[in-house]
């Protein structure tokens, strides 16, 4: 936390077991990142946007939190959030394949959007930003109902640049609701660098403005992103109100599988990115710390390989939605085929 | 020329010839838009007339409209018609009444370009078609063309056009749609429909990409001894009720085609409008084949297939029309 307001209390941070467990679900989400790009590649997936150098705020922030009593609302870049949350790989995939029984919008949706239930997972749209007033207002709900969970809700700095955004924090702050604004700062929304977005260097500075505490953290640290969660938590669980955290990480891949960011990005610039690969730093610390052995994380590596291979497999042989479905769930009771009007 | 080429270049000769044109949105500066409608423009123009804006509709809007009000010509992008919405208040409820508003003192001068439709594995929120919700609103003009010429001279009469104009391409056919444009400059005025093929049995009108779907599906009845009129409305307000009526009585038969879904679509004020004025013309009932009632195009492809209107169902609908 080197910058913005820091009057929160300092949050626990990670035992060394919690650490491992993180690693080894980066590790995970790492390998099925760069296979579902290649299904992309190879035609079959029609479009990816990949978490590599997002995931240690993902997976630390998830880590700090209740599965399955804290809500998440996530956006499109949060593979790893998935994969924290308990999502399978084979279940993910299958949003990227648009394949049958796919968990979140049965395919309907672009890949990792819908919800679900039992994870208190909401993923609504692909429409930047729309997120954010939609967790203030299930944040309300929770404090109305007089309900100890904690929302957190993800988003990227171009997305703070939206009206939805200030509204949604604004309303957050005034009612002092337990909403953990967590934005995943890349530098970049599709090609336009954060100096276009806003003539200031830091969205959590913005926080002051809205009567709430913010934070810069080193989003590639999981354990600075698990300390910060934790506290923010702390404090919306305490009846304190929100708290804006910002992450800063590195999005090294294309915007999306569509993304040509030759057009825009000096090479240099991704190379320098790429020396904040979350995954590999935390594997190097964790070693040194002698948390992680290399057995273990060959381990890792092939049980990780092994669920993405299993993964492709069964998702590819899975069929696609059936067209019966088409017309159900416009409204309460459509099931079973014919259109209502 | 493709459809995206129409579009550039339409905007690239309106920018060279009046200083007032500029361009904004996202992405649209050294990416050169997410379709590359405007492919070299900082390095043309600068930086100050081709606007990257952060991630913010109503405010793209919103600032197209208050600088239209004072004298400028903006063309502001929204980078998928899907994320239009949070235009509404500005273009429906500020541009579109700020002549009638003013008594006529001011005006709104600005295009708000946006691709839209499906069939591009889009899903739920890179495939809607929007154009009903603007072609309600007196005070706007809708323009969405289907072919590279009427693309580019549409465009440019939009950016010359003293009220506010959104123009919606598709965006299935940036790339898929080919035709011929004339080396000299021309303009098409907004307004006016376009007879793609003449016919004498039954009429098909339509629009965007769905018009090509209706010009290959007229091939086919054309071998059935079917002899079928296509008109291009290209424009959605206003409406061309003459030409929309001319063909009418001409054949006495009309298939209106949209991929926008049905109820309360364009196709329903077409259908009014002949029924209003060319009812004793008909010699059957006005039928029409529309996206289907569901909010949104799904993401699978077996259920991508389910929205959009196809060749077949066109052509079938054709034969059963041609059969009263
Ligand atoms: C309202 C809206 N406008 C435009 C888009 C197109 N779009 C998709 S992602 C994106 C950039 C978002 O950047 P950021 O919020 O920084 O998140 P990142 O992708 O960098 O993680 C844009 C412009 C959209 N999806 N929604």
């Amino acid at each position: 936390m080197d910058q913005g307001r820091t009057d929160i209390a300092p949050g626990r941070g990670p035992t060394d077991s919690e650490l491992l467990e993180m690693y080894r679900l980066m590790a995970l989400c790492r390998a099925l990142d760069e296979r579902v790009w290649l299904m992309n590649r190879q035609g079959k997936a029609a479009i990816v946007a990949s978490a590599q150098g997002h995931e240690a705020g993902q997976v630390g922030s998830v880590a700090a939190l209740r599965i399955g009593h804290d809500r998440f609302y996530i956006y499109y870049r949060d593979l790893a959030a998935l994969v924290s949350l308990g999502l399978t790989p084979a279940q993910i995939m299958s949003g990227f394949l648009a394949k049958a029984g796919e968990p979140l919008s049965g395919g309907r949706q672009f890949p990792t959007h819908g919800a679900h239930a039992g994870l208190n997972l909401v993923n609504l749209s692909n429409v930047v930003a729309t997120q954010i007033p939609q967790a203030v207002g299930d944040a309300l709900a929770s404090k109305m109902r007089g309900e100890d969970a904690v929302t957190i809700v993800y988003f990227g700095d171009g997305a703070a640049s939206v009206g939805d955004c200030h509204e949604g924090m604004n309303f957050a702050a005034i009612h002092k609701l337990p909403v953990v604004f967590f934005c995943e700062n890349n530098g970049y929304a599709i090609s336009v660098p954060l100096s276009k977005q806003m003539a200031v260097d830091s969205v959590a500075g913005r926080a002051e403005g809205y009567g709430m505490p913010g934070v810069v953290i080193d989003g590639t640290d999981v354990s600075a992103v698990y300390e910060a969660t934790a506290a923010a938590a702390e404090r919306a669980r305490a009846g304190e109100g929100p708290t804006l955290i910002e992450a800063m990480v590195e999005r090294y891949l294309p915007h999306t599988s569509d993304d040509d960011d030759s057009r825009y990005r000096p090479r240099g610039d991704i190379e320098e990115a790429r020396k904040k690969d979350p995954v590999k730093m935390l594997r190097e610390r964790l070693l040194a710390d002698g948390i992680l052995d290399e057995e273990t994380d060959e381990r890792f590596s092939a049980d990780a390989k092994r669920a993405v291979n299993e993964a492709t497999e069964e998702v590819e042989a899975a069929p696609h939605p059936d067209p019966s479905s088409f017309y159900d769930h416009v409204y309460a009771g459509d099931t079973g085929g014919a259109s209502s009007r | 020329m493709s459809v995206i080429d129409a579009v550039r270049e339409a905007m690239r000769e309106e920018m060279a010839r009046d200083e007032r044109v500029f361009v904004m949105g996202e992405d649209i500066g050294a990416r050169g838009g997410v379709f590359l409608a405007t492919d070299g423009f900082v390095e043309q123009f600068g930086e100050e007339r081709v606007i990257d804006t952060p991630l913010a509709e109503s405010s793209i809007a919103g600032i197209a409209l208050g600088a239209a009000m004072n004298g400028m010509r903006p063309i502001a992008e929204i980078e998928f018609a899907d994320f239009i919405w949070p235009t509404f208040n500005q273009v429906v409820g500020e541009a579109a009444r700020v002549r009638y508003g003013t008594a006529g003192s001011l005006g709104a001068p600005m295009v708000l370009r946006a691709p839209y439709g499906g069939g591009v594995r889009g899903g739920l929120y890179h495939s809607q078609s929007p154009e009903a919700y603007f072609a309600h609103t007196p005070g706007l003009k809708v323009v969405a063309p289907a072919t590279p010429y009427d693309t580019k001279g549409l465009l440019k009469s939009a950016v010359r056009d003293e009220d506010p104009v959104i123009f919606l391409e598709h965006k299935r056919t940036y790339r898929l749609v080919r035709g011929d444009v004339p080396d000299e400059e021309y303009t098409l005025p907004i307004g006016a429909a376009d007879v793609k093929m003449e016919g004498s049995d039954i009429s098909v009108i339509s629009y965007g990409l769905m018009l090509h779907l209706c010009l290959e599906a007229a091939r086919e009845l054309a071998d059935e001894g079917v002899s079928v009129e296509a008109l291009d409305l290209r424009t959605l307000r206003p409406l061309d009720s003459e030409a929309i009526l001319a063909t009418a009585r001409k054949t006495g038969k009309a298939l209106i085609v949209h991929e926008d879904t049905k109820a309360v679509g364009v196709g329903a004020e077409v259908a009014a409008i002949i029924a209003e004025e060319a009812f004793e013309y008909l010699d059957g009932p006005i039928m029409r084949v529309a996206g289907p009632e569901v909010p949104a195009m799904p993401f699978s492809p077996t259920l991508e297939a389910m929205f959009m209107p196809d060749t077949e169902r066109i052509a079938n609908a054709m034969r059963e029309l041609a059969r009263y």
